[in-house]
């Protein structure tokens, strides 16, 4: 014979296994406690063939106490036991019927760990491949319309345009700048101390103003461009997407590629060469500092950054950021149009664009690089 | 011309893979009329409304108005039958960025050659019909749910279409405003013959603005009653359709069950 007990409540089992719990007074959170888990598990465990319900004595019960008598009358009944209660006063048991709950419904199985570790991946590869045909297809539908634009300029809202791209550039300056310096001060510092290993201290400068110019400049200038302005494309127009402002739009017969991704698209692609002039500007000016804190002459130092200064190498780095805006803007702006319905989907968007857009720079960063090395640039 | 319908909505059937939202959806709306969709939630009213103004494309069947079929139809001639619609979306969806005034020229600018002047008379004379007059230069974030759907409703009269779609007008209205609107519809359709076709639920303003009316009902997936709202309501031979017109909770339970 079991037995346990909480305050006002106590369950014994009887002879053939059957057993009776008796409740008094209220049948609440404070009172239930732990002794849900002795009731129950004592169910579960023994599987009783009856479990009787002793409640004339039960004053009233909450949501905890409910639960408790529901979870006990399924309980059983799935083990195809008998469950009774007695001497329920009627607004409690009517209490019981309202909140009457069934069994509760597995979800269906799931197939085995390792058909789904093949199902998810050969899922997540359909679903990266047919986003990243979305991704090529929405850039050269703006190609196209681009091409239309140019043939009717009037078709642009050039107000917005400028005002998108003050936003993205005159906005984005200082921190390019201050990003721009710290990189060609922290590059200029680590490279010297490699380099006086073979005393070429004096080509700091040359390793500065190459790499800065083909490959950081652009780089950190698009990374800013895509975290600042490519996620707040994405937010923009996702907000919109689900305001249902880009529906209002199209049965304007406005279409939102060329009244709301083009004139940032345009901006972005105008603003981030500049962007890019003053991050190389002010890595310059970090490498500077660091020879001169290394004991080189000013004159001695600018010489040599002018030497290896070079045309092509800056004309090279900037040609690639126009490439860079372009695909930053648009995959910002695909990403709001992306959004879906709900709290979440702005974040959501935000978030893809700034991942999708760096992916883009960094990945046609390697294209470009091949393209350079054929061409001899 | 009066009798022509000016909406023909023919077999539309709408899935999601091998999920159906609605199937043979056939009606017209006659010219003028104002025509109302309803049904409890979920049916699919905002799906079939979508349909209509060409924002999705069923899988089946031609929507029609004035003559061309929407779901077909690209370049100039989707243009050209989109001037002849208006839409007011549930929430308005006025640009945030705009005040209510450029939010009315918007259209016009993008569509017609009219100067400047022209364009803000026009837009006044819009907001004046729906009793927003004063209050041109304030943004979309300062009005209140009601107003923020008149001016949606002034909007979509931009280029004086000849049908309007509206999306759940009296949704989260208070029964004052939404009985406002309910005599602004009335007024426009009157003077102005403007066809409307109305996405909504509220029994009240059903009784009061509709001339016809079809019901879907999300069981069957397909239209149950088409009619005037007292007809359906007294004569109904379904008794769901009864029962949805004399508001009892019955309805209400038995729709969420299925």
């Amino acid at each position: 014979m079991t037995t346990g007990a909480a305050a006002g409540l106590e369950y014994e089992t009887r002879e053939g296994g059957i057993v009776r719990l008796v409740v008094r007074g209220r049948l609440d959170a404070e009172r239930i406690g732990s002794f849900w888990t002795q009731i129950v598990g004592q169910v579960v465990g023994a599987k009783p063939p009856r479990v009787e319900v002793d409640a004339s004595r039960m004053e009233g019960c909450d949501g905890v106490g409910i639960a408790l008598l529901q979870e006990l009358k399924n309980r059983q009944e799935g083990n195809r036991n008998e469950f009774h209660i007695e001497g329920l006063r009627g607004d409690l048991a009517e209490l019981m019927t309202l909140f009457e709950v069934g069994p509760t419904a597995m979800p269906a199985r799931r197939s085995p760990a390792t058909a789904r570790f093949f199902e998810t991946v050969g899922g997540s590869a359909m679903e990266f491949l047919s986003d990243l045909r979305d991704q090529i297809g929405f850039i050269g539908e703006t190609v196209w319309k681009l091409a239309g634009v140019l043939i009717h300029p009037g078709q642009i809202r050039w107000g917005d345009t400028l005002l998108i791209a003050e936003k993205a550039g005159a906005d984005g300056v200082g921190i390019t700048a201050l990003l721009g310096f710290l990189i060609g001060l922290i590059l200029a510092f680590q490279s010297a101390v490699a380099m006086a290993m073979f005393s070429a201290q004096i080509y700091t400068a040359d390793l500065v103003v190459i790499a800065t110019f083909r490959e950081l400049g652009p780089l950190i200038t698009c990374f800013v461009l895509a975290s600042r302005s490519g996620s707040a494309f994405a937010a923009e127009l996702g907000t919109m997407k689900v305001n249902e402002e880009i529906d209002a739009l199209k049965t304007m017969g406005i279409d939102p590629v060329r009244f709301l991704v083009l004139p940032r698209m345009i901006a972005a692609v105008f603003v981030v060469p500049l962007l890019t002039m003053f991050n190389n500007l002010l890595a310059l000016v970090g490498c500077f500092v660091v020879m001169l804190a290394i004991g080189f002459a000013p004159q001695i130092v600018m010489d040599r950054i002018y030497e290896a200064s070079d045309l092509v190498d800056l004309f090279g780095g900037l040609a690639k950021t126009l490439v860079f805006g372009w695909l930053i803007a648009g995959i910002g702006c695909l990403r709001g149009l992306q959004a879906g319905t709900g709290a979440s989907a702005v974040g959501d968007a935000a978030t893809r664009a700034v991942v999708s857009g760096i992916v883009a720079i960094v990945v046609v960063d390697g294209a470009f690089a091949m393209v350079y090395y054929f061409l001899g640039i | 011309m009066a009798c022509e319908p000016i909406i023909r909505v023919e077999d539309v059937t709408v899935a999601y893979g091998d999920f159906v939202v609605m199937r043979d959806i056939n009606f017209e709306v006659q010219t003028g009329e104002v025509f109302v969709i309803l049904g409890g939630s979920g049916c699919g009213k905002s799906t079939l409304l979508k349909s209509m103004i060409g924002l999705n494309r069923p899988t089946k069947g031609r929507v029609l108005i004035d003559g061309m079929d929407i779901v077909t139809a690209e370049g100039d001639e989707e243009l050209a039958i989109l001037r002849k619609i208006g839409v007011m979306y549930q929430q308005g969806a006025l640009f945030g960025s705009m005040n209510l005034l450029e939010n009315i020229c918007l259209p016009l600018e993008e569509f017609t050659d009219l100067p400047r002047g022209a364009r803000e008379t026009i837009a006044r004379t819009k907001l004046k019909v729906v009793n927003l007059d004063g209050s041109e230069y304030k943004m979309p974030s300062e009005l209140s749910g009601g107003m923020r759907k008149r001016a949606a409703i002034a909007r979509a009269m931009a280029l004086d279409p000849k049908i309007l779609f509206l999306d759940e007008p009296s949704a989260g209205l208070d029964p004052i405003t939404s009985s406002q609107l309910d005599e602004l519809i009335l007024k426009l359709s009157r003077t102005l013959q403007i066809t409307f076709v109305i996405v909504t639920h509220e029994l009240p303003s059903i009784y009061k603005i509709a001339d016809r009316v079809i019901m879907l009902d999300k069981r069957v997936k397909t239209i149950v009653a088409t009619g005037k709202p007292g007809e359906l309501r007294d004569r109904s031979d379904n008794p769901w359709v009864r029962q949805f017109f004399n508001r009892e909770a019955e309805a209400a339970v038995e729709s969420q069950q299925t």
